[in-house]
């Protein structure tokens, strides 16, 4: 069931240094929501304060409120391993563990938790998941070959697999397509597009095509200078935001003028 | 940019692009040439010791070596008899390297995995300063060092196979956290973040991707360590003593190792025998000796092969 995600107030800091400042946005259920900015604006730092990734860095913390189904995720009594379970996260680079085979990286977040899982349901939670990530086809004969075996569009593939195998509500990617070729880039986008029938996602990108292509509601964010914290500019649909964006910055961006 | 002298630069004509490209560098030639006999060499040199030592172990050793000498003790053997062996230094050597790598192993592991995923500050910078010192403790110190403590519950006059074992620990302890420590660190940070960002709690991150994929490593290094300390002598003398027969018990009494006995057996010399002795062979503490230091040489060479095999088991999977 894929969950709205209601960002109120929200401060980013990595030790004394705040790198996000007053973001506030409403993440829509079963949509793509895109995240753009140049380098350096926050984006990424924000996306991973959405499944407390972002205090795995020492130092990193956060003020204000991230709520899901009424939820603070930073309230006291949450897990933060329990969020991560509902919101799962793709990476930019591919990263499958290379102790592992196909097959055991899709099952790793079952596995990696001592889950009972009987033969059965794990051959077919393989099988769902690869076929969910549009991977089945092109593996299913070599499921026990290692995960590096695989391209890097396949692979990144097989990263989108095991987070969908954790039956997350939603989906975070962090630029999931720019260390590949356009062709698998393709593929991912194609995915995008079908999971957001069922996950809510939140993308990272720095290719405004893509995030055009892809997403229905669109955010920028923005920084003025080194040392400043970033901050989010305008958030709109995504048609809206590549036509008739109300932030003249908005507008200089994406129209290339600068970043 | 063209490294042409500088006095032919100003005024010379410019080479054209066909002499740049076919003029031959002499120099750089005579370079390459002599570095490559100058490293040859030193190759060869640092070769010497290493092949010098393994043939004469081999040709002092191999002729004491039989199926006798490994299975008996030396328990009733005196003078030139043509008798005895080192069963009970190869049971004394194993017993007291494995206790020294149960000890040390756990210990050292679990301060490598504090110090990489967990040590901040001032705690993380003492202990890395504290394994640093410890890396260069003498032996003997160490041997000192464990013999006090047991005399501290025992008495006095304490000789057991366990401080033994705490003595090489102590010594094996700084080599395994660094040797893990290195194979740690080396754990590409992304799959940590993988690993959590399925909802996997740090710690089964740690024992099942971190520990995993740096496995093959910590093997290694492992048998590195205990390789340091299998040949270890005074501290053992010190803290196990020395003897004729057998012992299993590592907490009762004292223990032969391997190379207390080589020590043990070479500082007894030549043995003075009369000329109608028959049996009586001269060089026999001699002969033993280096039989015993062929055993341990392949004793060594033995774990380094186990543990190529363990960590190739371990190693991640190579693609295609």
């Amino acid at each position: 069931m894929a969950q709205r995600i209601d960002v109120k107030d929200l401060d980013v800091f990595y030790g004394d240094f705040r790198a996000v400042a007053d973001v506030s946005m409403v993440i829509e259920p079963r949509s793509v929501t895109a995240l753009i900015g140049p380098s350096g604006c926050g984006k990424s730092t924000f996306l991973r304060t959405l499944n407390r990734m972002h205090e795995v860095i020492p130092g990193a913390h956060v003020q204000g409120t991230v709520l899901v189904d009424g939820v603070n995720l930073y309230d006291r009594e949450v897990d933060p391993v329990a969020v991560r379970r509902q919101i799962g996260m793709v990476f930019q680079r591919p990263n499958p563990f290379p102790t592992m085979s196909i097959a055991e990286n899709v099952l790793a977040g079952v596995r990696l938790n001592n889950r009972r899982i009987s033969r059965s349901d794990a051959a077919d939670l393989v099988e769902s998941s690869l076929r969910g990530a549009n991977l089945w086809k092109e593996v299913k004969d070599r499921l026990h070959k290692p995960g590096s075996s695989l391209s890097g569009g396949q692979q990144q593939r097989l990263c989108i697999a095991r987070a969908i195998a954790v039956k997350p509500q939603v989906l975070l990617m962090d630029e999931p397509a720019s260390a590949l070729d356009p062709i698998s880039t393709l593929a991912i986008e194609e995915l995008i597009a079908e999971l957001k029938n069922e996950y809510t996602i939140v993308i990272v990108t720095h290719n405004m095509q893509q995030a055009a292509r892809v997403s229905d509601r669109t955010a920028f964010f923005n920084v003025t200078e080194a040392g400043e914290p970033g901050r989010l500019v305008e958030m709109d649909d995504t048609r809206t935001i590549f036509s008739v964006p109300s932030q003249k910055a908005t507008e200089d961006y994406i129209s290339g003028r600068f970043g | 940019m063209a490294s042409t002298d500088t006095v032919t630069r100003t005024d010379a004509p410019q080479p054209t692009t066909h002499e740049l490209l076919t003029r031959p560098d002499r120099r750089r030639h005579t370079v390459d040439r002599v570095m490559r006999v100058v490293v040859t060499l030193a190759f060869l040199v640092a070769m010497i010791p290493l092949v010098s030592l393994v043939w004469i172990v081999l040709s002092e050793g191999y002729h004491r070596l039989s199926p006798y000498f490994l299975a008996v003790s030396m328990r009733g053997v005196f003078g030139g008899m043509d008798a005895g062996g080192i069963y009970h230094a190869i049971v004394g050597t194993l017993l007291v390297t494995g206790a020294a790598a149960v000890i040390s192993v756990p210990i050292g592991m679990m301060t490598a995995v504090y110090l990489v995923e967990y040590g901040r500050g001032a705690l993380a910078r003492a202990v890395t300063f504290f394994v640093d010192v410890m890396t260069g403790i003498p032996s003997i110190v160490a041997g000192l060092f464990a013999y006090a403590l047991f005399a501290i519950f025992l008495g006095p006059g304490v000789r057991m196979g366990v401080a033994g074992a705490v003595a090489l620990s102590v010594l094996m302890i700084p080599v395994v956290v660094r040797s893990t420590e290195e194979m740690l660190r080396l754990v590409p940070n992304e799959l940590r973040e993988a690993s959590l960002a399925l909802g996997v709690p740090k710690w089964r991150t740690i024992v099942k991707v971190v520990l995993r994929t740096s496995a093959a490593g910590i093997v290694t290094g492992v048998m590195l360590a205990v390789a340091r300390v299998i040949g270890e002598t005074a501290p053992l003398l010190i803290t196990l003593g020395v003897v004729d027969s057998i012992n299993y018990d590592l907490f009762d009494g004292r223990m032969m190792t391997l190379p207390v006995f080589i020590y043990r057996q070479y500082s007894q010399g030549l043995v003075p025998c009369r000329p109608d002795q028959l049996d009586c062979i001269a060089t026999i503490n001699f002969d033993r000796a280096w039989a015993a230091a062929l055993v341990l040489v392949v004793i060594v060479l033995l774990l380094n092969l186990l543990a190529r095999v363990v960590a190739r088991r371990f190693a991640p999977a190579k693609g295609h």
